[in-house]
């Protein structure tokens, strides 16, 4: 503990610290070029310590994953096999599955998230206790996937018909003569997919509701004004005004839901560790790399995530170059 | 909150977020609520209900989390306010002392602090480069660092896992302090480059004019100017690294259960059927105390860090 303590501290002194000995001495070797060549260097020697962890935490390894998912399972002398990993992912049924859930997560949680932050943004901005409201949706966020599959998991509860069910939801369908309902060990519909959907809808709905809020406050209220004089009820200016003009910021929220979803891992993990026909990529990925030893597949199954994501990216790219267009 | 870029992240992650636009960034203006009418309590019972929903599952675990263990298993946690009133402090005293939680605690600490640390640093220098310095390729390399903020760390495991296999560090704090500097640094040069970018041209101008070098604007203008910007982003990416799962997992690993933060514990502790269960409740309090200590005093620094990229688009 001791040893651990003192490396802490080693570190948070001591990164700073050289930081700005790096910068300062960079500094001082580059006093003995010339002006020019100091403006050439510079930005570089600056960038250096980014671009090195960059590299070598995001560029190097995506590349080293690629090319490890052509190659077998053996670690010591990996063969290439070709297509063979993705071969597997797309016939194997316990990954298609995964795959199947991995898209209800992408069309509901991203549904859901942004449906209900916008209808929560919007109800909100119409009263006096605004903020209390918000920080009270928006909470959850703060805390940890595994902490909210916790508090989940208590609401969710299953006891046998007839018993006592200490579970919350159980207890409340169970007052209007329902259920009960194993929701968390229940393939069938998938629902237990479902359930774990509607946990990050509880978590995301408030980041969501955060971003549509501010662009909501944005919109010139002369607008609104102008409309309603001319007689518009509030239902016409919320489809013709207000919906129109969050359209970018509903755009934006929903591409992160979309890479949320797609990398859907700690609830899953936490809960059912993909028992119950509820496993998702990222969950699978983990496994193949622990449970079955095998580099390929599960650097394979990485890759399909990558590629998943690849649209997203393309479409933030161009978002920022338009946006740095007009700066 | 995770990945997406707040987090990215896993962070889901947060670590993600990434580029508002620019209707996000307009000052927050005051309004007076509007639609007064006869629609209002059903407006006002709309947003209780949706309250009521959001905040029950949170305070049922608080209240489980002070009820005895034989009760917590065959009643429901709402029967707690009828008589005979039966709470205690057991679960968060057997927490601390068993199940190696404690120890948790202390191991998140100890790599959420240096690997918020680390990432802040090198970040602002490099932003501080991609916003006032020149230089040929600066916006390709720039749009590769918004590319970067969406790469799923998935695919980095495997070969991060292997050089530090190498390096002899899985297991260590290193490894994670290292790995999360890495995952945290494309949403931090993003955000602070846009922050520092939108100071105003005139004062480093004048800066340069007086003789101040690069060096001394740095240190100077940019860092004391961006301060709100650290902060949102020290908090969001505390935040990412004190509720990550998956680098802890695969980095230090089950197999070295003695510097396993505390969000591996909890998670094995909820798969373990045995007799922990119990404890579960005050193990996830423990684990949100310090969350909502930073959400509750610094939230419009979190909410900044999370309409992210739009501090000034």
């Amino acid at each position: 503990m001791d040893s651990r303590l003192i490396t802490a501290i080693e570190v948070v002194v001591g990164v700073p610290a050289v930081l700005v000995l790096y910068i300062w001495s960079t500094e001082r070797l580059l006093s003995f070029t010339s002006e020019r060549w100091r403006r050439r260097i510079r930005p570089w020697l600056w960038l250096l310590p980014a671009l090195g962890f960059l590299g070598f935490f995001l560029i190097y390894p995506t590349i080293r994953t690629i090319i490890r998912s052509f190659q077998s399972k053996n670690e010591l002398a990996p063969e290439w096999v070709g297509l063979k990993n993705y071969r597997w992912f797309f016939t194997n049924s316990d990954a298609l599955s995964a795959l199947t859930n991995n898209v209800l997560w992408v069309v509901f949680l991203t549904l859901f998230v942004v449906g209900g932050g916008l209808l929560i943004a919007v109800l909100v901005d119409r009263v006096r206790y605004e903020s209390i409201a918000k920080s009270v949706i928006f909470l959850p966020l703060a805390i940890s996937m595994v902490a909210a599959g916790v508090i989940w998991k208590f609401m969710y509860d299953f006891k046998p018909p007839g018993t006592q069910q200490t579970g919350t939801l159980n207890a409340a369908i169970g007052g209007v003569g329902l259920g009960p309902v194993a929701w968390l060990q229940s393939p069938g519909w998938r629902l237990s997919t479902f359930a774990m959907i509607m946990i990050m809808v509880w978590m995301w709905t408030g980041f969501a509701m955060v971003i549509i809020s501010a662009a909501l406050k944005a919109i010139p209220l002369e607008l609104l004004e102008a409309a309603r004089v001319d007689g518009a009820s509030e239902w016409q200016m919320f489809w013709r005004i207000t919906f129109p003009l969050l359209g970018p910021t509903l755009a934006v929220v929903a591409t992160t839901m979309i890479i949320t979803s797609l990398k859907t891992f700690d609830i899953v993990y936490t809960l059912t560790n993909g028992n119950y026909d509820t496993d998702v990529i990222a969950n699978l990925m983990v496994k193949e790399m622990f449970t079955f030893g095998d580099f390929g597949r599960a650097s394979a199954v990485a890759v399909v995530l990558l590629l998943a994501i690849v649209p997203i990216m393309a479409f933030n790219i161009r978002r920022f170059r338009a946006q740095e267009a007009v700066r | 909150m995770t990945d997406a870029a707040l987090p990215a992240d896993s962070a889901a992650t947060p670590a993600g977020t990434v580029l508002a636009p620019p209707a996000a960034t307009t000052a927050v203006a005051q309004r007076t609520p509007r639609g007064r009418g006869p629609g209002r309590p059903i407006l006002h019972i709309a947003i209780a209900i949706i309250l009521i929903v959001w905040a029950v599952p949170t305070i049922g675990l608080l209240v489980s989390s002070f009820r005895p263990a034989d009760e917590l298993s065959t009643s429901g946690w709402w029967t707690a306010f009828a008589p005979p009133f039966h709470f205690t402090m057991q679960n968060y005293s057997d927490v601390l002392s068993q199940q190696g939680i404690g120890a948790a605690f202390v191991n998140s600490l100890f790599i959420a602090i240096p690997a918020t640390i680390i990432p802040l640093f090198v970040a602002a220098v490099a932003a501080y480069a991609f916003a006032w310095m020149e230089f040929p390729g600066r916006d390709v390399l720039f749009v590769v660092v918004v590319g970067l903020l969406v790469v799923p760390l998935q695919t980095t495991l495997i070969p991060i896992l292997k050089a530090f296999a190498q390096w002899g560090i899985t297991g260590e704090f290193l490894a994670v302090w290292l790995a999360h500097t890495g995952y945290g640094l494309p949403f931090a040069i993003f955000l602070l480059r846009n922050f520092m970018g939108s100071l105003p041209r005139s004062v480093f101008e004048a800066a340069a004019i007086d003789g101040a070098s690069h060096v001394t604007a740095f240190f100077r203008l940019a860092i004391p100017m961006c301060v709100p910007a650290l902060a949102a982003l020290a908090i969001f990416q505390f935040l990412f690294v004190w509720n990550d799962l998956l680098v802890a997992l695969i980095y230090i690993g089950l197999a070295n259960p003695d510097n396993l933060p505390l969000t591996a514990t909890m998670a094995n502790l909820v798969n373990s059927l045995g007799g922990g269960w119990y404890l579960l409740g005050a193990a996830a309090f423990l684990s949100m105390a310090l969350p909502l200590v930073v959400f509750f005093a610094l939230q419009r620094y979190f909410v900044r860090g999370i309409v992210g990229g739009a501090v000034k688009g």
